[in-house]
This record gives C-alpha cells, structure tokens and sequence, in this order.
C-alpha cells in the first residue's frame, strides 16, 4: 500500500473522490465503505449524495456553491481520526440467501469456467456455494452488483469473444468476481449460474433490495425448483431470504 | 371536467416524457437522467411562468402531429424544429395557446439535436421513484407511440405570446473542461493534441454518450489497461480502447473503466447535447476556479430566464414605436456583389 493514499480529487464540478488504493483490494474497499458511512454521519449540508465505487468513496456537491477548498479540508480532518483500512464494515448489512441452478441449459458455461479454474464441475459449485461473496460495488447497471472475493484459482480472463446475450438473473464469474446481472446483457464473464433474483425492482418500495458491504451466500437449486420460483416471482425476489449481520 | 391531454396522431422515432431528473442512486448503479438538454426545460418553464420541475416531452430528431383535447398553453424550446398549429406557423423558443380540436404539428429540427414540447401545468406521466423522466436504459418509461393520449396536470397560468431570444448552443463550438480524477494519466502533449483537435460529432450518439470523430490518431492514456472501474459523473470524456473520445450524458453508466481525459463544465452540456450529427467541436481546457465563476454565472442566467422573455408581436398595428426598428437589417447592399 502507498503512502501516498487515501488521496482527494475533484470530479468534474459534480463532486469530490476519496480513493484509498491504485489497484483493487479488498482493505481499501472496506475503508471506502467504512468512509463513505462516517460522512454520511457527518450530515455535511454540501453532500448531495454518497456512493463508492471498488476503491473509492464518491461524494456528489455542486462545487460552484461549496468551494473545494473546504470541503477538501473536512475530508482530510476525517480522514485523520482513524486507520480508516482497519476499519469494520459498516452496520445494517444483510447476508442473503439466493438459490441459483449451475450448469446445464440454464448456466451453459459452468464447465468450462471450472476447467478455467483447475476444479471439476462438482468442486466448482461446491465452492461457488460456500462461499460469502460481499457486495463490493453497485453499479453499471441499475442495482447491479459486483461480488468479491473468489480463491485465486479463479482469477480466470473474460472471454475474447462476447456472448450475445446473457439473461438477467445470471450469475457471471470473471477475475476472482461474480456478478448478478440486472438485465440482459452481452459480457465476456462466463455464465455459470442462473437465479431468479431481480436486482432492480421498479415500482417495489425498496426498488434496489442490495447494498454495499452486503453479503450473499447462494444455494444450488434444482431446474425444476428454479422454474417453480420464476414462475411465481412478482416480487422479484426469486426465492432469496436475508437476515442481519451484525 | 375532463382533463386536458395532447392526443398523439405521429410521432418520431425517440420522444420520451422528462423533466430534471431523479438524483440520488448513484451508489445504486442508476444515473440522474433528465433532460438531455436542462437549459431548454428552465427556457420553457420561464416562457409559461412555471416550475422548471414539470415534466417535458423531449424529441430528439423529429416531431409528431398533436391534437388538443382542451384549451392548453404549450411552448417549444430546444432544437428548432419547424412548427405549426394548424395551418398557421408557430415561432419556436416562444409559448402559445392552442384551442380544442387545434393540430399541433413538429416536423424535423433544423438545427440542434433535441427538441422540447412543454405544457401549461406539465405533463402528468407516471411517478417512478421520485421523478416522471424517463430512463430507457434502466428500463424507467417508455417512448411515446403513436395513439398516445398524454394527459396534462392543471394548469393556473394564463400567459401566452412570448419568446426567448435563442443563444447560439445549437451549431457546436468551444466546450469547456475541466481536469478529473484521470486527466494526469494523459501525458501533457497528448492533452495539448486533445485541445487542437476538431473534433465532427458522430451519428452514434444518444441520451447516455456522445462518440466523437476525428482525423489523426487516437488518444492514450498511461497505464490504461490497469485502470479500476471508477465513478463516472455527467459530462466525463472517457477515451475507450481504440483511442476515440466518448462524452457521457445524463443516462451513462454510473461506473466505467475507461480513462477520462476531462470533464466537460456543466454550463457546457446543452451546447454538447444539441452539437448535430457531423457539428464541429473543440474542447478548451479551464481551471476549477474559471469554471466555478463560469457556473455561478450560469446559475444567475437561468434564474433570470423569466425577465427575459418578451411578447411576440404578430400583428404590425400592435407596434407602437414602429419607426424605431432597424427594418432593413441585413439587407444586400447596393454596391455589393449578391453573387459574391
């Protein structure tokens, strides 16, 4: 880790950028959360909106009314008051259960994503249930989350060659991530699971049901079972049950 | 009483209900949207005396034929676009009333991109998650088909017969950025190249980006292909793979992994939106400090917007201080060569 991070950049004149690594990792997207969830305490009156991304925490202001200067400087006088990397994930996370089908018609490209990995097809999704993936970042797509961290076995490329069309409610892997996709979608990520759990729900009260920080944990289901779920699915939760983490 | 509402007899390829968007998911992966072009919605609500946070149908590219079911006040902002209301023709940038039974009809834009059509009192399109705009990409709204009735809320204003006087966004020109969070990864010759390009904007370009053509080859960034995924804000001109420049709008992504050379200014992006297709383009590098003053200025333009607006004279018994007009301007002198 540099010395040189946390650093403070200005985004246009839309906001202000606090990132904490110069490449992907796991301490610094826990200090961007953890960050991100002090500022919110703070009830700044510049803030506008929060967000984080894998590395960073974003903050949405008008910098033509709050003037960077000193903004930038309530940021830094925070920054200051603790190893913001050492910091526990922030409270009111969930940990969802979501069933999933791997392989077969639904996920065609399980096989060939475990090969990548070096594991049989049963020792793939083995691992691809037992293991909490955490919400390390929402975005692209409407409520569309990015899932880390996989062993480093399956630090496995994207495809040179896109997929058409993969449904949403796919479950993709690539680069020791899986995502969950929102909607249809091309992708270079390998199709290796398939649930019913829409991540974007429109008229819903609680149109975007994940966050940041929380956890999944997926369970293999049965085609049939996976079908009887669709089927019955109005309110998009395909199946998914969560409870609180502590 | 029933309730006022255009009914839709043709309708062009891409008009959609928007307003100034629906600010607040960006850490849920949903983008603002809104207007493309936020500068005509105020213009329309300052031309009918009312909130700029009613909702809008904005036309990108062609128009339709509108039928009023009720009395209704309508104004046209935005890309000009041949207009008229039943046989007669409308000003655009300007407020009219339309009787029932009136046709509305707007044909194809002669200049600029996207064209708003505002109404006494704003459309009532459907509230989704705080906002009526929509947002195609996220599947939020949907296009306006022909057979559509768009129903109006109540309307109290009663002013009609004014004009805007129209800037000059609609041709391109210098767009104004400023530094972001990549624009060091750029080497500094390669942002000076950056800001000596002309740049033609290119037919691919829609309400989330705007693809930017030239000559000469494409720009690069240091260390682009380890760049993480970063937050992308409104504005943010990402250089994807092949080197070409790509300026983000109202309905991006909210993440990207390309790099971004600069910003473009807020005051700036309705000039970016409306650039046509094949309109000319230079960026011009300012100072977060310029840029401030430039926005705060901004502000107070489109505060004032309603003092602005005049009466359009249409009849020319209704100009009293006639000979005071300069009625002869622009008119071919006696010596000049008119083949010239």
């Amino acid at each position: 880790m540099s010395s040189t991070y946390p650093t403070i950049h200005t985004v246009g004149l839309s906001g202000v950028l606090v990132t904490f690594a110069d490449a992907l990792d796991d301490t610094a997207n826990r200090a961007a959360l953890a960050f991100r969830a002090a500022v919110d305490a703070e009830g700044w009156d510049w803030v506008h909106e929060s967000a984080t991304s894998l590395i960073s925490a974003f903050f949405r202001t008008d910098l033509a009314e709050y003037p960077a200067d000193r903004i930038t400087g309530q940021l830094n006088d925070l920054l200051a008051t603790r190893d913001w990397f050492a910091a526990p994930l922030p409270e009111g996370r969930k940990l969802w259960h979501i069933p999933a089908v791997f392989g077969g018609d639904l996920a065609p490209q399980l096989d060939e994503a475990a090969e990548a990995a070096g594991l049989s097809p049963q020792d793939a999704i083995a691992e691809l249930t037992s293991t909490r993936m955490r919400v390390i970042t929402i975005g692209f797509a409407p409520g569309q989350p990015y899932l880390g961290t996989l062993g480093e076995h399956w630090n496995i490329p994207r495809l040179g060659t896109l997929s058409p069309n993969i449904p949403r409610g796919a479950l993709v892997a690539a680069v020791r991530q899986l995502c969950l996709f929102s909607n249809n979608t091309p992708t270079g990520w390998r199709h290796v699971g398939q649930t019913a759990f829409r991540t974007f729900r429109p008229t819903s009260d609680t149109p975007f049901p994940l966050s940041p920080g929380d956890e999944l944990l997926f369970h293999a289901t049965t085609p049939e079972d996976y079908k009887t779920i669709a089927a019955n699915n109005n309110d998009g939760a395909g199946g998914a049950t969560w409870e609180a983490l502590s | 009483m029933t309730k006022a509402a255009l009914k839709v007899h043709q309708i062009g390829p891409a008009a959609a209900f928007q307003d100034l968007g629906r600010p607040g998911y960006i850490a849920s992966g949903l983008t603002r949207g809104g207007a493309i072009d936020t500068l005509a919605v105020h213009e329309g609500a300052a031309l009918l005396k009312q909130s700029p946070d009613c909702a809008v149908l904005e036309i990108a590219g062609v128009g339709g034929v509108f039928e009023a079911t009720a009395p209704l006040r309508i104004a046209l902002t935005g890309a000009d676009m041949t207009a008229k209301i039943d046989d007669a023709p409308a000003a655009w940038n300007a407020a009219h009333q339309m009787e029932a039974g009136q046709r509305l009809t707007i044909g194809a834009a002669r200049s600029g991109s996207y064209a708003y059509l505002h109404v006494g009192g704003g459309f009532d399109a459907p509230v989704r998650m705080g906002a009526r705009g929509g947002h195609m990409s996220a599947g939020l709204g949907k296009l306006i088909a022909k057979g559509d009735t768009l129903p109006l809320l109540p309307d109290i204003g009663t002013r009609t017969g004014y004009f805007l006087p129209r800037d000059a966004r609609f041709d391109g020109g210098t767009v104004r950025i400023v530094p972001s969070v990549q624009t060091n990864r750029f080497p500094p010759e390669e942002r000076a190249r950056f800001e000596a390009t002309a740049f033609k904007r290119d037919p691919r370009a829609n309400r989330q980006g705007i693809r930017m053509e030239h000559e000469g080859e494409g720009f690069a960034a240091e260390g682009m292909r380890t760049i993480v995924s970063e937050v992308i804000v409104q504005g943010d001109i990402q250089i994807t793979g092949d080197g070409t420049p790509f300026v983000l709008m109202c309905e991006s992504q909210t993440t990207g992994g390309y790099p971004r050379i600069g910003t473009v200014i807020p005051a700036d992006l309705p000039r970016m939106a409306q650039t046509p297709a094949g309109g000319k383009i230079t960026f011009q590098f300012i100072t977060l400090d310029e840029a401030v003053a430039i926005q705060q200025k901004d502000a107070k333009t489109r505060a004032g917007l309603a003092a602005q607006a005049q009466p359009l004279v249409r009849d020319i018994h209704d100009i009293s201080d006639l000979l005071s007009y300069q009625l002869v301007s622009g008119a071919i002198s006696a010596q000049a060569d008119p083949f010239e």
